[in-house]
């Protein structure tokens, strides 16, 4: 490439009083696009005159609700940010924590739930696409993947619905997004390794697709994306430019689903996972050999938020000229090319002495790298089409001058939500009600979903899914000398390939690595916008302990509907609040996160959704024990301040009762003193396995644990349902805070010293035998087997 | 002087890295160019899993027209030992170097699961240190894993004790012909096979049970 290519455009003089050549589309046009008539006033106010079609389309995106958060903006400022682990806190392309001798875990979790919702195998393609490359665009190469999916009832058949009536949606929906998070994460070589699955009647036309990814880096080589430096060059790398996703941002992803989301199909955009390994090992063989001054990814609302994000994080303007966008397609409009959502796409900025050596790399790649712009001192974005300029913008008024909105809460004086069908009968038998809730949906073994995900690339999983109830990574593992520092062809040492641990290392030096969860049950915060996020976030601090992890971070998406309605800003408001209380209260700041409004299909508005995820440090992965049962005799615990009921229960769910109306209180700083005892006991190497209570209460804990172990036991409950004669509330009833553990006599007396322990039974045979008041389960674990396959057929 | 194994990367290539590590375990390992015909000298190649090339037109296909290959091709003629894994053995078919073909699996799905292979045959440079019958508990991870060969070749290869791998009873998740989880070629220096030993050489990721393919690579050199 000659000089002459590489710097067009040089920064131009540009005469007082030029403006862009052609007309304003008008106030029309900015409503058709989703800008309010008060926030066009304002870009013209802000602006001095009318926005020109390429302005108007970057206003339109820029000031999106995907883009600008100004319904959330001010309750986000109310979380906790900080905290000693910290490295990289919100406002980066994601957040990343210390994990000690200089490595850092980059993670974020990020929903693409409508383009899902209207064509789920690459809807949950491309959001796993876009979570790869907010980890990429740090410098940390991605380690792992988690989903979490949210559906309808998973039997449910829509026999109205417009395109295609008697559509069972949900199996459909999930098929997608399983076979497109798979397509993805499979071809790139990231693992996924954890994730959750609910399915609620409120998710069936806006079902839900969260995805988080993890990325791991030295601390000294994370590379920020603000744009710098007046005279440095913008270069694009990656896959040309089409016409896929215009307008995804703010036709798609901020605004209410309706009938005719078939018609939606264009604004989609589909993923290439390819392109975009290709772009992993490019961007991070760029960094290795430090030629790069800032990078970012192309995401929502394509080059335009790129671009403009860049400069306004680095207090500079920008002049770009679309003509040098290379296209794979003809006919493109300017403002096309700035606001097109094709996927796989890098934006870099490089010294001009180093723009030669960018390119060599990413032709090395086969992601062509183009110079396209170049950074000015004129804190203005100006587009260029050739010689023509079709854009000017001061880059302040398009990136912070969004209004915030505030949001008027108002609890809602009836239910929202009607309640579920009844499935079965009031007083079913122990022992059928356990079969039916493990065969029930949201609790039936995910096996038939994980298995169609790669979960030991990279070679730093040390508990496969379904092991254990948070995922665990050694880190940096074996690959670490390797694989994170992305420098293709050049061999890794062989004292450092021989340095893995092998059968001789095992319970020998401490190997470090990180516990990863991700939670969010919608019926909690449902029947309870501000406690039930708080059992959220602690039923993943939880999940955490269980593997001897303590929380580093959290990143979080707040799936909510339509907040400019009170009785959602009540639910977002009270989840909010109930997210800072609990992350001040199990110790883990608030890195990160994103946030989806609007999430409301024919059928109102979903079950409001925080999803959190959490990673947490584990001091030697050799120590984490499983979640099923292990030695025959071992005795069996409950641990913690476990204070079960009825109401909200998975049990309840069956016997279709409506969401109750609030949750009653419990105690927290007991919750997350047996959520420190237990996590310490998990470090000292004192029990032999570990399962916290969740859905389905704490008999399906006991069935779970004994599933997995593959052995049975026996279980007398009556010393903790002291009070409960009928037992099923100590059977069936769920609430935060209680362990299924088993040891020794002597282990759990050890345990005891830090937390309630009621030992409850023996493991042993191969039955499930649990007594309780007036109640008594039996049954055998194949028949427990069966019930729990239950998804299975959803995939045959 | 140490065992000098490369590892052909492709662009789509997913588990280099891990054959890489696994690789060291017996030698030296280093990572070589698909653009490049120089295999550097090595004694061995292990072409590792992934999605060469995005697995487009079918899988394994262009990476079997690559330059990494026409030299692997050259060397494997020549008698050197290849082993290829996952997206490798889907290579080494698609290039003609072992029989048969690996079609999509029977449910159409892509499957992670760990599997038990038997050892067929102990007499090929990457079984030479297991036991004949030996059990192996290995990882397997593919969409496409079904081998399949026409019947001639079937009888041939069966005939030439040409099966490496069977997928022990009941465990043929993919619906391979013949239970076959990995085939060698008529010289019996290129292996390939579609579970990973190279994700099952620590207990703590899973299971050391893998190792056997990459330390049968010393007895085989010495013998």
């Amino acid at each position: 490439m000659s000089a002459d290519q590489t710097f067009r455009p040089a920064a131009r003089e540009l005469p007082d009083g030029t403006t862009p050549i052609g007309d304003a589309p008008g106030l029309e046009r900015a409503k058709a696009l989703g800008l309010t008539e008060s926030e066009y006033d304002l870009v013209v106010e802000k602006m001095g005159r009318e926005p020109v079609q390429v302005e108007l389309a970057m206003f339109s995106l820029m000031w999106s609700e995907h883009c600008s958060y100004k319904h959330s903006k001010k309750l986000l400022g109310t979380l906790p940010t900080e905290g000693p682990a910290v490295v990289l806190g919100p406002g980066e392309n994601a957040g990343a924590v210390d994990v000690g001798d200089g490595w850092t875990v980059a993670f974020k979790v990020e929903s693409h739930n409508h383009p899902s919702a209207v064509e789920p195998f690459q809807g949950a393609a491309t959001g796993v696409g876009g979570i790869l490359r907010d980890i990429f665009a740090l410098g940390a190469r991605p380690i792992a993947v988690l989903d979490a999916l949210r559906f309808g009832e998973v039997d449910s058949v829509d026999e109205a619905a417009a395109d295609t009536p008697g559509i069972a949606r949900s199996k459909f929906l999930l098929d997608g997004a399983v076979r497109g998070i798979g397509h993805y994460g499979n071809s790139i070589g990231v693992p996924n390794i954890g994730g959750d699955v609910y399915f609620e009647a409120p998710y069936e036309t806006n079902c839900l697709v969260n995805a988080m990814a993890l990325g791991l880096a030295r601390e000294e080589r994370m590379i920020r994306s603000a744009a710098t430096g007046v005279g440095n060059v913008v270069v694009l790398f990656g896959a040309a430019t089409g016409a896929d996703g215009i307008g995804g941002a703010s036709v798609l992803a901020s605004a209410e689903l309706g009938e005719d989301d078939a018609s939606k199909r264009p604004t989609v955009q589909v993923g290439d996972p390819f392109e975009e390994s290709k772009l992993v090992e490019c961007s991070l063989e760029l960094l290795d050999r430090d030629l790069l001054v800032s990078l970012q990814d192309l995401g929502a609302a394509g080059l335009t938020s790129a671009a403009s994000e860049m400069a306004s994080k680095g207090e500079v303007g920008l002049d770009l000229d679309v003509q040098l966008v290379p296209r794979r397609m003809e006919g493109l409009e300017p403002f096309e090319v700035m606001v097109s959502e094709s996927q796989e796409r890098m934006l870099c900025v490089v010294t001009p002495d180093k723009v030669a050596d960018v390119i060599a790399i990413t032709d090395k790649w086969d992601v062509h790298g183009t110079a396209i712009g170049v950074v000015t001192d004129t804190g203005r974005f100006r587009v260029w089409d050739g010689e023509d300029l079709v854009g000017d913008m001061p880059v302040p008024a398009l990136v912070d001058d969004c209004p915030l909105y505030d949001i008027y809460p108002e609890k809602p004086t009836e239910p929202i939500y009607p309640a579920p069908e009844r499935r079965i009968p009031d007083g079913t038998d122990a022992s059928d009600a356990l079969l039916r809730l493990l065969a029930s949906a949201n609790i039936a073994d995910r096996r038939p979903l994980f298995e169609q995900y790669d979960s030991i690339v990279q070679s730093r999983t040390v508990r496969r899914p379904g092991q254990t109830d948070a995922a665990v990574l050694q880190i940096p593992g074996p690959a670490g000398s390797v694989g994170a520092t992305g420098t293709a062809g050049t061999p890794a040492q062989p004292g450092d390939v021989t340095s893995g641990p092998g059968v001789d290392d095992l319970h020998g030096a401490p190997i470090p690595g990180v516990g990863v969860a991700i939670d969010g049950s919608g019926r909690r915060v449902a029947a309870d916008p501000y406690r039930g996020t708080i059992w959220n976030v602690l039923e993943c601090a939880a999940n955490l302990a269980c593997v001897g992890a303590e929380p580093l971070g959290l990143t979080n998406n707040l799936n909510f509907g339509n907040p400019e309605k009170p009785h959602i800003a009540w639910q977002l408001t009270e989840a909010v609040r109930g997210l800072g209380d609990a992350c001040r209260a199990v110790g883990s700041p608030v890195v990160g996160g994103n946030v989806s409004l609007y999430n409301e299909g024919t059928t109102g508005p979903i079950y409001p959704t925080p999803v959190v995820g959490m990673v947490g440090k584990v001091p030697d992965v050799q120590r984490t024990v499983p979640m099923g049962f292990g030695g025959d005799g071992d005795l069996i615990a409950l641990v913690g301040s476990f204070a079960p009921q009825l109401a909200l229960s998975e049990l309840s769910k069956l016997e279709g009762r409506a969401l109750p109306d609030g949750l009653p209180d419990w105690d927290l700083d007991h919750t997350v003193a047996a959520i420190v005892a237990v996590r310490e006991a998990v470090r000292k190497g004192l029990l032999a396995s570990c399962h916290d209570v969740a859905e389905g209460g704490l008999l399906v804990a006991l069935a779970e644990s004994a599933l997995a172990g593959g052995i049975g036991a026996t279980v007398d409950l009556d010393p903790f349902a002291v009070g409960d004669e009928d037992g099923r509330v100590s059977l069936f009833g769920e609430a935060p805070g209680g362990f299924v553990v088993t040891g020794s006599a002597e282990t759990l007396a050890e345990l005891a010293e830090t937390s309630s322990v009621t030992v409850i039974g023996t493991v042993g045979g191969s039955r499930l035998d649990v007594r309780c008041g007036a109640q008594h389960a039996d049954a055998g674990l194949e028949d427990l087997s069966t019930a729990h396959a239950a998804l299975a057929r959803l995939f045959a | 002087m140490a065992l000098r194994i490369g590892v052909p990367q492709f662009p789509g290539s997913c588990d280099e890295v891990d054959a890489l590590l696994a690789a060291g375990s017996v030698g030296d390992a280093e990572l070589l160019w698909h653009r490049d015909r120089d295999l550097k000298g090595v004694d061995a190649v292990v072409i590792p899993g992934g999605f060469s090339y995005g697995d487009y037109l079918r899988a394994g296909a262009i990476a079997g027209l690559s330059p990494v290959m026409d030299a692997v091709a050259d060397f494997a003629r020549e008698g050197g030992p290849v082993l290829g894994i996952c997206n490798g053995f889907q290579v080494l078919c698609a290039a003609g170097l072992l029989p048969g073909a690996l079609l999509q699996n029977a449910n159409r799905r892509f499957v992670c699961r760990q599997v038990e292979l038997s050892v067929e045959t102990t007499s090929t440079p990457w079984t030479a240190a297991a036991e004949p019958g030996q059990l192996l508990s290995i990882p397997a991870k593919h969409q496409s894993g079904r081998w399949y060969a026409p019947e001639e070749m079937l009888a041939e290869v069966r005939e030439n004790d040409q099966v490496v791998f069977r997928y022990a009873a009941g465990g043929n998740f993919n619906g391979s012909l013949d239970d076959v989880a990995g085939v060698c070629n008529q010289s019996r220096n290129v292996v390939g096979l579609m579970p990973h030993p190279e994700h099952a050489v620590d207990p703590l990721t899973g299971s050391a049970d893998g190792l056997v393919l990459f330390r049968s690579l010393l007895s085989g050199v010495a013998a």
